[in-house]
C-alpha cells in the first residue's frame, strides 16, 4: 500500500468522497492515472460554470464529478491512438443557399407557394431605387456636386432581402456599405440626399462625410467608418435586448475584409460565450479596396469561422434577394428565440469601386466587372424571377425608374439649395452640455469668421 | 470657520445669478478674509435640475482641514471648525467606497451595469466590485473575455441602445487597445449623430506608478486620452470623492473616463453616510493660503501634502487645489487663486511631454497670464517608461522633496 495510500486518500479526499482501504479501489485508482495521465490534474477537479444566463443571482451548477475525467471544457474529448492532424480545408466548400437560378427560375417551383407576391414586389421596387439612388449619387459626386460617396451596386439583394427579414425594433450596426437597410426603413431619398450635402436637414447636423447615416428612430446606429468597430458594439446592443428579454436582436454588417479586424474576432467570440442574439452578416464581395479575399484569409471564406467561435452559420447567395431574405429570416428567429448568435455569409460581388476615391480598373480586369454588372446582376435577377410570374413587367420598370429619375433630380436639387448648419453646430454635441472652454472657443471662431467674411464660406451662417 | 449648510445655500442663492436649488459645494467652505467664496453651479448640476434629476447635492461632513494640518502654523481660515453635519458617517477604503457608489447607482437604475475582466465572479482585481455579482447576477455584472476593444465596444453599443455600462480595464494601460473604440465612437458617436446617440459610458480602472509594476502597467493614461474631443476625464484622490465622482460619472450622459491610482485603493478616511455626488468639472480646494497655488490630483495630492507640512514648518503658505476634472480643467477655481496668489506649481505623475500639466500650462498662460508673478513650474515625470527597480522607480516619480524646493525656488 505504501506510497500509493496518501495519493489515493488525497485523490479521494478532493473529490469529497471518504477514502475506502480496498484493493478494488486501488487497482481503479491505478488504472485511470495510467490512462489519463497525460490529462493535467487540476482539470478533473474545477466544475465547470454555467454563466452568463440571467440577471438574478444564480447559483453556479457543475457537473457529475465521476464524468469529469472524460470532458474538457465542458464537452467530451475522445482520445486516439492515431495521429491525425484537422486539414487545412476541407474537401467539400461549405454549400452556398440559394432559392433563384442566376436567370431568376425557382430552384424549388413548389416554393412559390411560399413567397408573398406583394413582399416580392415591394423588395424589387426597393431594389431598383437603390440602384438609381446610388447611380445618381454617384454621377454628382463625379460633378463635384457632392464630395464623396459610396455605391452598393451588386449588393441591392444584401440590403434589402436582409432588411425585409428584420423588424423595425432590431437595432442595426452597419459599416458603410447598407444604405438599403436604412432606406427599407423609411429613411427617404430626400434625407439620404440632405446627409449627402450635409445641410442644415441632416439629422447628423452636417458633421460626418456622406454614406454616415444614423437614425434614431428607425434603429439604425449612425455609420463610423472604422473597420469592424460596430462588431463588438452590436454585442452590446444584444446583451442589453438579452437582460431586457426584449424580442428584438441586433444586426450587423461587415465585408470580408472587416473579417480580419480583432473586433470581429473578438465579436463573435463575445457573442458565443454569452449567448448575445445577434446576426453577424457578412458581405463578402470579393474585394476590400484592392485586396481580393485570396489575399484576405486562406480559410474557405467566412462561414466556417463561425464553427471556431462555437457560432451556428450559413453561406447564403447573396444575389438571389429571396435567399437572403429565408436566410435572414430565420437566423433572426434562432438568435432570438435561443439566444444565440448567427453569422451569415454572403457570396456576391462589389460591382462599383470601393468609393469615389478609388478606380478600380487599377487593381482587377474591366471585364470582371462588366461581367458581373451585366450577368450575375441581383436586381436583373430578381426582375426575371418577378416577371416570368407576371408579377412584373417592363411598362412597371420604365414608369419606375423614370419616377425614380425625377425624383432623385428634385431631390438633389432641394438639398443643395438647403443652408448648411449654423457655426454653432461645431460645438454642440461634443457633450451633453456645452462647456465653458468650448464656449470661448465658439467666440473666438465666431470672431474670426465675421471679421474676415470674404475668407469663409459664404453659405454658413455664423449662428 | 465653516459655513452650514444652509447658510451656504442661502448667501450663494443671493450672490449669484443661480436659478437652481441645486449647488454642490465643495466641502471645503472657509472664509478668505472674510469675503465668501461662492461656488460656481456645475454645468452638469444645472443641466440635472433641469431635467429635474434628483438632488445631487453633497453635504459637507466633517472638515477636512481639521484632519490635515499637524502643524500649529495653521491659515487662520481653517482654524476650529465646527461640524454642520450631524451624522457621523462611516469608515471605508478608497476602493470600499467605489464599490459604495457602483452599488448604490446599480440599485437605484437596473439599466446601470458592469463589465470588464475578473469584475464578476472574481470581484474585480482591486476588488471595487466585489459582491456586485452575486447581488446582481452576473449578466449584470459581466465577466468579459480578454478582448479590451471587444468590450469597450459592447458597452458603446449597449450604451447607445439605452443601458448605463461601467466599464473596468484591469489597469488602464490595458485600454491602449480599446483606443479605436474610445476616440473614434466613444468620443464621436454623440456629435457625428446629430445628437441622435447618447454613451453614458464610465471607463475605469487603476492606472499610475505603482509599486514595481514595470513599464506596461505603470501608464498614465491620461496624457493619451486628454485630447479626445467628447471625452469627460477626472481623476479621484480620496474615498469621499472617489465615491461621489463613480456615482456623478455614472448619472452623466457624457462619457466619463475616471482615473483611480493603484496606491490609493487602501486609503482610509470617514465619508458620509447619505447619498452624495461630487461635481464633475469642478476642482477641490484641498488647503487654501496666499504664497502660490500648487495644482495637482490623484497620487500627487498626497504627495504635496507631505511637502507642505515641511513648507509650512518653514513659514509658506500653499493654496492646494486637487484639480479632480482632468477635461475640462475647472479654471474658475483655478484662476480664483491665481489671482490671489499669483504663482503657480503644477505637481502632476504623467511625463513632462504631453502630459495633463503640459495642457494646464498652457490654459493657464492663455487665461491669467495678467496675474503671473513668475512663470509656471511644473513637476512632472521624465519621459521614460517606468522602470521595474524601486529605487529608479522613484526617481521617476515626484517626491515631496522636490515639491518643497521647487516652492521654494518659486516664492524667492
Amino acid at each position: 500500500m505504501g506510497w500509493r495510500l496518501p495519493l489515493r486518500t488525497a485523490l479521494w479526499t478532493l473529490r469529497g468522497k471518504q477514502p475506502k482501504a480496498t484493493a478494488d479501489m486501488v487497482r481503479e485508482l491505478s488504472h485511470r492515472r495510467e490512462v489519463y495521465s497525460a490529462v493535467p490534474c487540476h482539470l478533473h477537479i474545477f466544475p465547470i460554470l454555467k454563466r452568463l444566463q440571467s440577471s438574478e443571482p444564480e447559483r453556479a451548477c457543475s457537473q457529475n464529478m465521476d464524468e469529469e475525467m472524460n470532458d474538457f471544457m465542458g464537452r467530451k474529448v475522445s482520445y486516439s491512438s492515431q495521429m491525425c492532424f484537422i486539414p487545412e480545408e476541407s474537401t467539400n466548400s461549405v454549400p452556398c443557399y440559394r432559392l433563384l437560378s442566376t436567370h431568376g427560375d425557382l430552384l424549388d417551383p413548389s416554393s412559390i407557394n411560399e413567397l408573398d407576391k406583394e413582399l416580392c414586389i415591394e423588395m424589387y421596387r426597393k431594389m431598383v431605387t437603390l440602384q438609381v439612388m446610388d447611380t445618381i449619387f454617384y454621377d454628382a459626386q463625379r460633378q463635384g456636386r457632392i464630395s464623396f460617396y459610396v455605391t452598393t451596386i451588386g449588393e441591392e439583394a444584401i440590403n434589402i432581402g436582409s432588411a425585409a427579414a428584420l423588424n423595425a425594433t432590431d437595432v442595426v450596426f452597419s459599416q458603410y456599405r447598407e444604405p438599403g437597410v436604412l432606406m427599407w426603413r423609411g429613411f427617404t431619398l430626400q434625407q439620404f440626399a440632405n446627409q449627402c450635402y450635409g445641410n442644415e436637414y441632416d439629422l447628423g447636423k452636417g458633421r460626418q462625410m456622406p454614406v454616415h447615416y444614423g437614425s434614431n428612430e428607425l434603429n439604425y446606429l449612425t455609420v463610423s467608418s472604422p473597420i469592424a468597430t460596430q462588431v463588438p458594439q452590436a454585442v452590446g446592443a444584444a446583451y442589453g435586448l438579452k437582460m431586457d428579454k426584449k424580442d428584438a436582436c441586433a444586426v450587423t454588417y461587415f465585408g470580408d475584409g472587416g473579417t480580419s479586424e480583432g473586433d470581429f474576432h473578438a465579436g463573435m467570440n463575445f457573442a458565443a460565450v454569452l449567448g448575445a442574439p445577434v446576426l453577424f452578416i457578412c458581405r463578402n464581395n470579393g474585394w476590400a479596396i484592392s485586396t481580393p479575399t485570396s489575399e484576405q484569409f486562406r480559410s474557405d471564406g467566412v462561414a466556417i469561422k463561425g464553427q471556431a467561435y462555437g457560432v451556428r452559420s450559413i453561406r447564403v447567395d447573396g444575389n438571389d434577394a429571396l435567399a437572403v431574405y429565408f436566410a435572414v429570416k430565420n437566423a433572426r428567429k434562432m438568435a432570438v428565440e435561443e439566444f444565440r448568435p448567427i453569422l451569415i455569409e454572403a457570396l456576391t460581388y462589389r460591382v462599383g469601386h470601393h468609393s469615389t476615391s478609388d478606380d478600380s480598373s487599377k487593381y482587377r480586369s474591366v471585364d470582371e466587372i462588366e461581367y458581373w454588372r451585366t450577368r450575375r446582376d441581383p436586381v436583373a435577377r430578381l426582375r426575371m424571377f418577378l416577371q416570368s410570374n407576371r408579377w412584373w413587367d417592363d411598362e412597371n420598370e420604365d414608369l419606375l425608374r423614370q419616377d425614380l429619375r425625377t425624383q432623385m433630380m428634385s431631390v438633389l436639387h432641394n438639398a443643395e439649395s438647403k443652408k448648411k448648419p449654423g457655426l454653432s453646430n461645431l460645438f454642440e454635441d461634443v457633450y451633453d452640455v456645452i462647456p465653458q472652454n468650448l464656449k470661448e472657443q465658439e467666440q473666438e471662431t465666431q470672431a474670426i469668421v465675421g471679421k474676415y467674411p470674404k475668407d469663409y464660406p459664404s453659405d454658413v451662417p455664423l449662428d | 470657520m465653516a459655513i452650514s449648510f444652509m447658510a451656504c445655500h442661502a448667501l450663494a442663492g443671493t450672490q449669484s445669478n443661480i436659478n437652481s436649488t441645486i449647488y454642490c459645494p465643495s466641502r471645503h467652505q472657509p472664509l478668505v478674509s472674510g469675503r465668501l467664496d461662492v461656488r460656481r453651479i456645475c454645468v452638469s448640476m444645472r443641466a440635472a435640475a433641469e431635467k429635474g434629476h434628483t438632488s445631487a447635492a453633497s453635504l459637507p461632513g466633517i472638515p477636512r482641514a481639521s484632519k490635515l494640518i499637524t502643524s500649529a502654523v495653521a491659515a487662520k481660515s481653517e482654524a476650529t471648525t465646527s461640524s454642520p453635519s450631524t451624522k457621523p458617517g462611516h469608515e471605508v477604503l478608497l476602493f470600499e467606497a467605489l464599490q459604495e457608489g457602483l452599488e448604490e447607482e446599480m440599485e437605484k437604475d437596473p439599466r446601470v451595469c458592469v463589465m470588464g475582466e475578473d469584475v464578476g465572479h472574481y470581484g474585480g482585481s482591486y476588488k471595487v466590485t466585489k459582491g456586485l455579482a452575486e447581488k446582481f447576477g452576473d449578466l449584470r455584472v459581466l465577466d468579459t473575455p480578454i478582448a479590451e476593444n471587444s468590450f469597450t465596444g459592447m458597452a458603446i453599443g449597449a450604451a447607445m441602445t439605452g443601458l448605463r455600462p461601467i466599464v473596468e480595464g484591469m489597469n488602464m494601460g490595458f485600454l491602449l487597445l480599446a483606443y479605436n473604440q474610445i476616440s473614434n465612437n466613444c468620443g464621436m458617436l454623440h456629435y457625428t449623430s446629430g445628437g441622435q446617440f447618447t454613451i453614458p459610458i464610465v471607463i475605469r480602472g487603476p492606472g499610475g506608478v505603482g509599486r514595481q509594476l514595470g513599464a506596461e502597467h505603470s501608464q498614465r493614461l491620461e496624457s493619451y486620452f486628454q485630447s479626445v474631443p467628447g471625452l469627460q476625464m477626472v481623476a479621484c484622490s480620496t474615498p469621499y470623492n472617489a465615491k461621489g465622482l463613480m456615482k456623478a460619472a455614472i448619472r452623466s450622459e457624457n462619457p466619463v473616463i475616471l482615473y483611480e491610482h493603484v496606491l490609493l485603493y487602501n486609503l482610509k478616511e470617514r465619508i458620509p453616510d447619505e447619498d452624495y455626488t461630487c461635481c464633475l468639472e469642478k476642482a477641490e480646494l484641498v488647503r487654501p493660503g496666499k504664497d502660490v497655488t500648487i495644482l495637482t490630483y490623484s497620487r500627487m495630492r498626497h504627495h504635496v501634502l507631505q511637502a507642505a507640512k515641511t513648507l509650512i514648518n518653514n513659514g509658506y503658505d500653499p493654496e492646494i487645489i486637487d484639480i479632480i476634472s482632468l477635461k475640462p480643467f475647472d479654471l474658475y477655481t483655478i484662476g480664483n487663486s491665481i489671482k490671489k496668489t499669483h504663482r503657480v506649481l503644477i505637481v502632476e505623475e504623467c511625463m513632462r511631454t504631453g502630459g495633463i500639466g503640459a495642457s494646464l500650462r498652457s490654459s493657464i498662460i492663455d487665461n491669467f497670464w495678467d496675474y503671473l508673478d513668475a512663470p509656471i513650474m511644473c513637476l512632472s515625470s521624465q519621459d521614460v517608461p517606468t522602470p521595474y527597480a524601486g529605487p529608479l522607480e522613484d526617481a521617476t516619480v515626484v517626491q515631496p522633496p522636490q515639491i518643497v524646493k521647487a516652492v521654494e525656488q518659486l516664492c524667492q
